[in-house]
């Protein structure tokens, strides 16, 4: 095999090159049409509102030089894997080693998730800590939760629903407005939240069931917009567009966790920190989050969840063999707009502040991205790539030889990585579909299986699932 | 009836632009059956690119007549967007044929994001004011009517008016055409007497992005301003359109931008205009639920 590819290499190499220079050059051209007046040319208004333009020729030249390199190294790569494809194939079929990897993955992930509010505080003092527990901590959590909520309906039940942060609003809005208004307690607005919300995704969810998959993805959109505006137009109700401030804070069993008489840190006798409140909202949502992976997990192998993965694969079939597909959505739909209200909650009582601000378009993308980069069903996948887009960002901001870099080299002044966030999560949305739709972490343990669980490659079940 | 007819007039040129978008989301979806997500994000780019070129033919290049800086404006923006949309078809839609089911509508959504921040990034996130071009208008008085008709809107009714008609004749008349429709009753069949379907395809985007090109000068010259964001809610609304006239029909795309158009102008004068996105979106939806084939277009058949 081996020799066979560097005969064939051998071979191509003489003919080919003005091809492939040719080819590199067409790809540098096109890379110059695209960039010509976008990337190029810069306009920026004055004070007086009169638009001046300044040249960026370095960006577009680095950029086509790029595209011509990339093109040509594409181009070459593509040449050996052509011989190399059998072996490729064969490789497909997961092997020991990542079957140990997901075994043991999630109980490691676990116990670190366990400590790591006291190994913060061991490494970075309380004052750090404050900060790894809460943008990092709190932060990657919310949207762990979020991410298996909405797995729940995309991932299981393959329904694409694009307006989901419609029920993150709604139980953010019925925590902030039962606590404002009638002095109710977080422990009991949370599982109204998670219920109302649950309704909402009924109410929602029962118009749409009949539509087809695309269809579905744009109403739930056109849903999940309609919330969000009449929050911001119907401000006797919600406040509008200046939402809803001073939300009453998460207590402990009762005791306020603020510096205030009666509250936790004299009940214990030890000197209040603010850290105690951020690391108590931690240990919150990481229940939060694990309740919602444990049911989901507990779900897929009864009868309902065995419907939602049939359903993913093949309505038609699923039809005909008499499950009832109106039921089997509508508990997807609810489950996970439950899930997506009790993080709201979460979220407005860490907060202390909610807008409508909170729940645009793109926090739905945001969502849906870690779901789909996650690999859509798998909820190990889900959670790692929770950390890797949220985390990942998060930490960027916080090196400063990136900003000089991007400062000396490309003349970017205040580079601020969270700006590129949203360039990423798309761009990886489309890369993930066209190389690897399974998503990274395609192997899958079977929910039901004959004597023996194996483990069997994404590549051989339909939607990134087995 | 003053009033009305002022607002029948804004109604139909705001109208003219969700055509124009429209027809991009309809001919797509009529020959490869997805919903592009990413059309409505095209449309934002196009006015930007529009607006560069317009700053350059006027404060580099210095040409004087507006006119004729608009003609360049318009072809340079119909050019470079169908540039643009043609890649992005290579790049993130052709390898998902024959992919799973979402698979094109996730890849596009991933387009639609990238492609607003990516403006965002490159020309920054406050809002672009255009310099004012045909802003003078006149006055119409006819049998007791008085309407103020700006050049703006005569501009946009000729234009489009010339587009869709030139439009119609490609679709209609040319070979290109003939195969292009071919492939959207059946693509299987058109491959199999000799047309080339992915070059078809690659048309079809081009044509769309040009469509949209126009709305988006257009849109640039009506408004005055451009924004990294602003391609979200005309996208929907021109969606919206589309759905609404029968998603796949090309009359039906014109006639639902014309109707959603009207609507909304009419709800944000009569009624509030807090809700008009709302009024746009309960449309998308209540289409969508009760009425899927639209107004003109066929209805769905199911094969199992």
């Amino acid at each position: 095999m081996a020799v066979s590819a560097q005969n064939i290499d051998r071979a191509d190499a003489g003919p080919d090159v003005a091809a492939i220079l040719k080819d590199g050059l067409a790809a540098a051209v096109l890379t110059f049409l695209l960039a010509f007046p976008i990337i190029m040319l810069h306009a920026e208004a004055d004070n007086d509102g009169n638009l001046f333009l300044t040249w960026r020729p370095w960006a577009v030249l680095i950029l086509c030089s790029i595209a011509f390199v990339g093109r040509i190294g594409i181009a070459q790569y593509q040449n050996r894997t052509v011989v190399d494809r059998p072996v490729a194939i064969a490789a497909a079929a997961p092997s020991a080693s990542s079957a140990f990897l997901s075994r043991y993955i999630g109980l490691f992930g676990l116990i670190v998730l366990f400590v790591f509010p006291f190994a913060a505080m061991f490494f970075f003092g309380q004052g750090g800590a404050l900060k790894w527990i809460d943008s990092y901590g709190i932060q990657i959590l919310i949207y762990v939760m979020l991410g298996w909520g909405l797995n729940i309906v995309v991932g299981l039940a393959g329904l694409l629903d694009l307006g989901y942060v419609a029920f993150y609003a709604v139980g953010a809005y019925s925590y902030a407005l039962l606590a404002t208004t009638f002095g109710l307690s977080f422990w009991i607005c949370l599982p109204l939240a998670g219920i109302l919300a649950a309704l909402w995704g009924m109410i929602l969810g029962f118009p749409v069931l009949r539509l087809r998959g695309d269809y579905l993805a744009i109403v739930t959109l056109a849903f999940g917009e309609m919330i969000r505006l009449v929050l911001v137009n119907w401000v006797a109700f919600s406040g509008g567009g200046a939402g809803i401030a001073s939300i009453p804070r998460i207590t402990f069993f009762g005791l306020s966790l603020r510096d205030e008489p009666g509250g936790f840190a004299e009940f214990f006798h030890i000197d209040y920190s603010s850290v105690h409140a951020k690391i108590f909202l931690y240990y919150v949502i990481l229940c939060l989050a694990l309740i919602t992976n444990f049911v989901t997990l507990r779900l897929r192998r009864l009868p309902i969840g065995r419907a939602w993965e049939a359903l993913r694969e093949d309505e038609i079939a699923c039809r005909s063999l008499g499950i009832n597909t109106r039921n089997t959505k509508l508990t997807a739909f609810a489950l996970g707009a439950f899930f997506g209200g009790l993080a709201g909650s979460f979220f407005a009582v860490r907060q202390g502040f909610i807008s409508p601000e909170s729940f645009t378009f793109n926090e739905s993308a945001t969502v849906l991205a870690i779901v789909v980069l996650g690999g859509m069903g798998s909820q190990i996948g889900v959670a790692l790539a929770a950390v890797f887009l949220i985390g990942g960002f998060e930490l960027l901001r916080e090196l400063d030889w990136l900003k000089h870099l991007m400062n000396v080299v490309f003349g970017i002044p205040d580079f601020d990585p969270a700006q590129y966030r949203g360039l990423l999560f798309g761009l990886s949305m489309v890369v993930m579909m066209v190389l690897r739709p399974r998503g990274f972490i395609s192997t899958r343990s079977p929910s039901i299986f004959l004597k023996e669980r194996k483990s069997v490659s994404g590549a051989l079940v339909k939607e990134g699932h087995g | 009836m003053d009033n009305f007819l002022q607002q029948l007039i804004n109604g139909l040129t705001l109208g003219s632009l969700y055509g124009l978008i429209a027809i991009g989301y309809t001919m797509v979806f009529g020959i490869i059956g997805m919903v592009n997500f990413a059309h409505g994000d095209v449309f934002m780019l196009s006015a930007f690119i529009a607006l560069l070129v317009f700053l350059v033919l006027t404060k580099i290049l210095g040409i004087a007549s507006l006119p004729l800086a608009f003609v360049l404006v318009l072809v340079a923006a119909m050019v470079l967007t169908s540039v643009w949309n043609w890649t992005i078809e290579r790049l993130a839609y052709r390898p998902l044929r024959g992919s799973f089911r979402l698979a094109p509508l996730i890849s596009a959504i991933g387009m639609s994001i990238f492609l607003s921040n990516f403006v965002q990034v490159v020309q920054g996130p406050r809002n672009k004011p255009v310099p004012p071009m045909f802003d003078d208008f006149l006055h119409v008085t006819a049998g007791g009517l008085d309407v103020r008709l700006q050049y703006k809107q005569v501009v946009i009714f000729v234009v489009t008016g010339i587009l869709l008609f030139a439009f119609w004749w490609l679709v209609q008349k040319t070979a290109l055409g003939r195969a292009q429709r071919a492939c959207e009753q059946d693509r299987k069949m058109a491959a199999l007497l000799g047309i080339d379907v992915d070059r078809t395809i690659s048309i079809t985007f081009i044509i769309g992005a040009a469509l949209a090109a126009v709305a988006g000068v257009l849109y640039m010259m009506k408004y005055g301003v451009v924004n990294f964001a602003d391609g979200f809610l005309p996208g929907v609304k021109a969606f919206t359109a589309a759905v609404l006239g029968g998603i796949g029909s090309l009359p039906g795309a014109v006639l639902g931008g014309l109707l959603i158009g009207l609507i909304e102008v009419f709800w944000a004068a009569y009624f509030s205009s807090d809700y008009k996105d709302v009024a746009a979106f309960s449309i998308l939806a209540i289409t969508l639920i009760f009425m899927p084939s639209g107004i003109l277009g066929r209805p769905e058949i199911e094969k199992v």
